[in-house]
């Protein structure tokens, strides 16, 4: 019997893929697998049986320590032989991302990278992913007999967990040190932030004349109760730490409620805020591109509407 | 020593509109993909650090017509020389192909010390190529770089991965795809501009790299490429800060999204 298997360098992903997976596995009459790897694999190995996978490899080799791209990519391809998988899923974090194309090398596979969507049609299942910088949509079928799919965290939601782990299986790895070394690592500047969390998230453009102007969106965030994003420009200045970044190449965001300040809606930062619930925008340009997504739209000068608007939710 | 910067140049998508759903190309030109610049510069100021480094830029046409005068602008910013893979079925490949195609141009010119990417092309942003042409080279790779050096022999790259910083270092010859964040691109002189055109420019069909179309045949199928659709209520709200402010606040209440 074909199987999935399916890997995440991030236990909360790992565990989303696997539940979608049983799903698909059902779907198609094929079986389900994960991957855990490096020295949380044990503990990880038995949340992934909870969450569907009948089968869980576990990596402890020492190789694996620091999940350097071109180990793990070995060890996945190892496992996805030993295993009989026609489809390996892996998150499309930042590793995972760096991971698909040369797992997909070592497999012989076609790969969909960034996919936010997998859905079964007929017997297969095809990957949507954004294209021509985030303007379109491309859905795809891989017609390799192994296939490799990277999808964005959070794609797939966690329903009930059945208690009962998986079967634990050791595959036999053959695996050398990285090429790759690991110096040291530092804490990047800024607190930690996580957008993907955030329930309401204001975002702020180039709109924003100068870094020392951000304590006036500090302050709305303050008064809304919300976390505050921003566009590329603003993490390239350094003016805030690239975890604040939505869009194409940072967080695609799912807050009930997203304000965007000064930022005129080009795809790559839109591409982030589509699933949003209700979308505000200011800008001063009346025919900033924002508007065509925005449930409501204000014209209007940031250093006007964001301090009138603070004010305006302090008294509410 | 030798850097080769894979670039591609991607349809304007500034320029690129959008009707029944369907992005129309017709018309748009082809530009250098933004992301390949940061490469492209990476590139030139690592030769400028090291000394003694020829910095060559590779591309693959890939239906764009007019790839040698694109390709002008990636000489113009500083590289020495480029390569171009002319063929109509690379057009019609996806990474794999590509990739392997890359792969084997990089031999025929010799092999490189650095092969530096871009984290994903401007437009499709798949991020496959980097780790693909690294397994088919038996390289090293590092991903996400936003600073690198090159000193005795070994590369050393930092990247933002989730709330740390990842200092990493590797041996030569190796891969590297950069970030955005890495460097700010120059803009070609108009004397560099007029001296790009007498830099050496070499042509290769898949044949020249010992390739036939079968070998880079498309192995996915692209269903349906269409703009999402956007259900939105685009309610526009006017009057002066204060008065939009208090419509907006009670409009969210409404909306549930406010308490009250
Ligand atoms: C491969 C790739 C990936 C990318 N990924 C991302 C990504 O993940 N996220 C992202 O955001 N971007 C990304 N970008 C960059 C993106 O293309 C845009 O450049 C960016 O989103 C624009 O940011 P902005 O809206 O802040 O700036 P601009 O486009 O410069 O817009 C500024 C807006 O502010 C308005 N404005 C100016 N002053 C005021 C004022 N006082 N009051 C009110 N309004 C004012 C202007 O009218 C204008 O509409 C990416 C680009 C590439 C090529």
């Amino acid at each position: 019997m074909a199987d999935i298997l399916v890997y995440s360098d991030l236990l909360t992903n790992a565990k989303e893929l696997a539940y979608a997976g049983k799903g698909f596995a059902a779907a198609l009459g094929m079986g389900i697998s994960a991957a855990a790897l490096g020295p949380n694999a044990d503990a990880d190995a038995a949340e992934l049986g909870a969450y569907g996978a009948d089968r869980v490899f576990v990596g402890k080799d020492p190789a694996l320590e620091g999940l350097q791209t071109d180990v793990v990519a070995e060890a996945l391809a190892q496992i996805a032989k030993e295993a009989g998988a026609e489809y390996v899923i892996i998150g499309s974090t930042r590793r995972g991302k760096e991971l698909a194309g040369r797992l997909a090398q070592k497999l012989g596979a076609a790969a969909v990278t960034d996919a936010g969507s997998v859905v079964v049609e007929g017997s297969d299942l095809v990957a949507s992913h954004f294209s021509y910088g985030g303007a379109t949509v491309a859905k795809e079928k891989v017609n390799t007999p192994i296939k490799v799919f990277a999808v964005m965290p959070k794609t797939f939601e966690v329903g009930d967990v059945v208690a009962g782990a998986g079967t634990v299986v050791t595959p036999s790895l053959s695996l050398t040190p990285s090429a790759v070394k690991l110096v040291e690592t530092k804490p990047k500047e800024g607190a930690a932030v996580n957008l993907d969390a955030a329930d309401r998230l204001v975002c702020i453009g180039r709109g924003l004349a100068k870094k020392e102007d951000l304590p006036m969106v500090e302050s709305l965030c303050a008064a809304l109760g919300a976390e505050m994003g921003c566009t590329k420009s603003l993490c390239d200045w350094e003016w805030l730490s690239e975890n604040r970044l939505v869009g194409l190449s940072g967080t695609k965001a799912k807050p009930t409620l997203y304000l965007s300040c000064g930022i005129s809606g080009q795809v790559q930062h839109t591409v982030g805020i589509g699933t949003s619930k209700i979308i505000v925008a200011i800008n001063k340009d009346d025919k900033a591109p924002i508007f065509a997504f925005a449930d409501y739209g204000l014209v209007g000068d940031i250093y006007a509407v964001v301090p009138a608007l603070t004010e305006a939710l302090k008294k509410k | 020593m030798k850097i080769i910067v894979p670039v591609k140049t991607n349809p304007d998508l500034q320029m690129i509109r959008i009707k029944n759903r369907e992005p129309i190309l017709e018309a748009v030109p082809y530009k250098v993909g933004d992301l390949d610049k940061n490469s492209v510069e990476a590139a030139l100021q690592l030769q400028a650090a090291v000394g003694d480094t020829q910095v060559v830029a590779l591309t693959i046409a890939e239906g764009n017509r007019k790839i040698k005068d694109t390709m002008k602008e990636v000489l113009a910013m500083g590289a020495d020389e480029a390569y171009i893979l002319s063929d109509d079925a690379l057009t019609a490949a996806d990474q794999a192909g590509k990739a392997l195609a890359l792969a084997k141009a990089i031999e025929k010119i010799g092999g490189a010390d650095l092969i530096v990417f871009a984290e994903g092309s401007t437009d499709n942003y798949s991020g496959q190529m980097g780790p693909r042409v690294a397994e088919l080279l038996a390289l090293p790779e590092i991903g996400y770089a936003k600073k690198l050096t090159v000193a005795d022999g070994k590369l050393t790259a930092e990247r933002g991965m989730g709330d740390l910083i990842e200092v990493l270092e590797s041996s030569l010859p190796a891969v590297v795809t950069v970030t955005s964040e890495i460097n700010e691109p120059r803009i070609p002189t108009l004397m560099n501009i007029m001296k790009a055109g007498k830099k050496p420019t070499t042509e290769w069909t898949l044949g020249d790299v010992g390739l036939d179309a079968a070998a880079v045949a498309p192995q996915k199928a692209v269903l349906s490429n269409l703009a999402e659709e956007q259900q939105r209520k685009n309610v526009m709200i006017e009057g002066s800060a204060e008065e939009q402010c208090a419509a907006l606040i009670d409009a969210l209440i409404k909306d549930g999204v406010l308490e009250a």
